[in-house]
């Protein structure tokens, strides 16, 4: 534990004694909780092994992965599309014409205000397309907005003089935006950007609300099987950590960034190759 | 036009179905992130490593998924409840995550010296944090929870999905009698914006009453 909080003062003796019991009792209290749950699993069979037979099959193993594969489809997609429309809506933002920044700003607000599942629902009910795109053009829509708020705010960070030291070398307001503004905005904003797309990752699974035979759905059709005893809780114990796994993987991508970010340049120590024994200078006859 | 006046009543219903979920499953994550949040400050490990994982793993859930877990798994282990009451749960113990994060960074953003001169003063714990810490950490925290809340508001539309009656779900029966979808969904979003603007202007409010500039 970090030395001091703001709650407590460095315990004493007495207290850590103390400490230590409350930690027992919160220790057998958790286990016994624990417990309980392994219990309640065994008591209802779901550890029996027609539950879990299904695993075994192939063609139940492809049905998983094909869902697995499409929800990374989806989830490539949006990605790509939001970082381009939350791009081009930023661009918007920023822009020095009035109409185009009030017009970027509605969009942006009324995108951001509205669930992401009434727009998936609207783009596949109301214009009758393929689930597929209903569900990225939802995430698009809703993904795109936030991170062009985040581009936005990512391009005010930076310190001002950069932008008027770039002027005052006689850049154009693209050049400053591009070559100068931009690319340190987007660094700043990296762990931010890579957050939303954790956000983006786990609205793929909205795609099980509109039929869209992704990851959750392969597991619905797993779980209502009546031959296999209905492994309901089987199949959540299989798709929810494999869903945490990959949205945890990306959630510590962010924290590695944000980790780098903090890290300056100015304090970092420069590496020095260790000295060793130099290479042999062509025609040295003294080693080998 | 006349799909929100022939279809008031229904309308109504949606709205009024989906603040009940959200004013039930705000307070279940208000109550439960303070929790979660005092489990993660204590000076017990075993507590802080509980609150650690339940922050971890419910913030990597996609909520469909705990939606469906809860919805649909509960029951195998012969809990059976209302539907409205699993949304309930389900958003409820997905927002904590969020808000016990909101807490405690709360907290942290109280200076060190604030505690250090309470307890030099000879306050009790219950003293430093009752009087000295926690109004603090208050008013730094109106404007993420109220953030987080207006999520839960929108998230809540999943839950129509999951034969909960809320605002969203409405566009099914009025799809089914023949009315144009675009315009239902048209007040479906309008009806959204009034929730999540409500609670905005609340927020507000409160900001306003309590907030203070650091």
């Amino acid at each position: 534990m970090t030395a001091t909080t703001v709650l407590y003062d460095v315990p004493g003796p007495r207290t850590v004694r103390r400490h230590r019991l409350y930690g027992l009792i919160a220790t057998l209290v958790l286990l016994a909780v624990l417990a309980w749950v392994i219990y309640l699993l065994v008591d209802t069979d779901q550890f029996a092994y027609r539950k879990w037979m299904p695993f075994e099959y192939k063609g139940i193993q492809t049905l998983l992965l094909r869902g697995l594969a499409n929800t990374l489809k989806a989830f490539g997609l949006a990605a790509v599309f939001s970082l381009a429309l939350g791009g081009v809506l930023a661009a918007g933002r920023l822009s020095d014409h009035r109409p185009v920044r009030w017009l970027a700003t509605l969009v942006v607000e009324f995108f951001r205000a509205m669930p992401v599942l009434v727009m998936i629902f609207f783009v596949f009910v109301a214009l009758k397309v393929q689930p597929l795109p209903a569900l990225v053009t939802g995430l698009t829509l809703y993904n795109g907005s936030v991170l062009a708020e985040v581009f936005r705010a990512g391009v005010a960070s930076v310190d001002r003089g950069q932008r008027e030291a770039a002027y005052s070398l006689g850049l154009r307001k693209t050049q400053v935006m591009t070559y100068v503004l931009v690319p340190q905005g987007v660094r700043a904003m990296l762990p931010a950007i890579i957050s939303q797309l954790v956000v983006a990752l786990k609205d793929t699974s909205l795609g099980f609300l509109i039929t869209y035979e992704e990851f959750l759905h392969a597991g619905k059709l797993i779980a209502s099987n009546l031959d296999y005893d209905l492994p309901f809780i089987p199949v959540v114990m299989v798709i929810s950590p494999v869903y945490i796994g990959m949205c945890m993987l990306l959630s510590w991508c962010a924290n590695w960034a944000a980790k780098r970010q903090r890290r300056s340049v100015k304090t970092e120590k420069v590496r020095v190759a260790p000295p060793g024994p130099a290479a042999p200078m062509p025609g040295d006859t003294r080693g080998s | 036009m006349d799909v929100l006046t022939q279809n008031f009543s229904l309308y109504g219903r949606g709205l009024l179905g989906t603040v009940e979920l959200t004013v039930y499953a705000s307070l279940l994550a208000l109550a439960l992130g303070v929790l979660m949040a005092a489990f993660r400050v204590a000076p017990v490990a075993s507590l802080r490593a509980f609150g650690t994982a339940w922050v971890t793993v419910l913030r990597n859930t996609p909520l469909t998924l705990l939606f469906f877990a809860v919805m649909l798994g509960l029951p195998r282990f012969g809990l059976i409840l209302p539907f409205t009451a699993f949304a309930v749960l389900a958003l409820g113990c997905y927002t904590s995550a969020f808000i016990c994060e909101v807490v405690r960074s709360g907290i942290n953003t109280v200076p060190v010296g604030q505690g250090e001169a309470a307890r030099s003063l000879g306050m009790t714990f219950e003293q430093t944090l009752g009087a000295v810490v926690l109004p603090q950490a208050f008013r730094a925290v109106i404007p993420p929870v109220g953030s987080t809340l207006i999520a839960l508001a929108k998230n809540s539309a999943i839950a129509g999905s999951f034969s909960v009656t809320e605002l969203l779900g409405t566009y099914k029966p009025l799809n089914e009698m023949g009315y144009s979808i675009v315009w239902s969904f048209v007040w479906i979003a309008v009806g959204y914006l009034l929730v999540t603007l409500t609670i905005s202007a609340i927020f507000t409010v409160l900001e306003k009453r309590w907030g203070v500039p650091r």
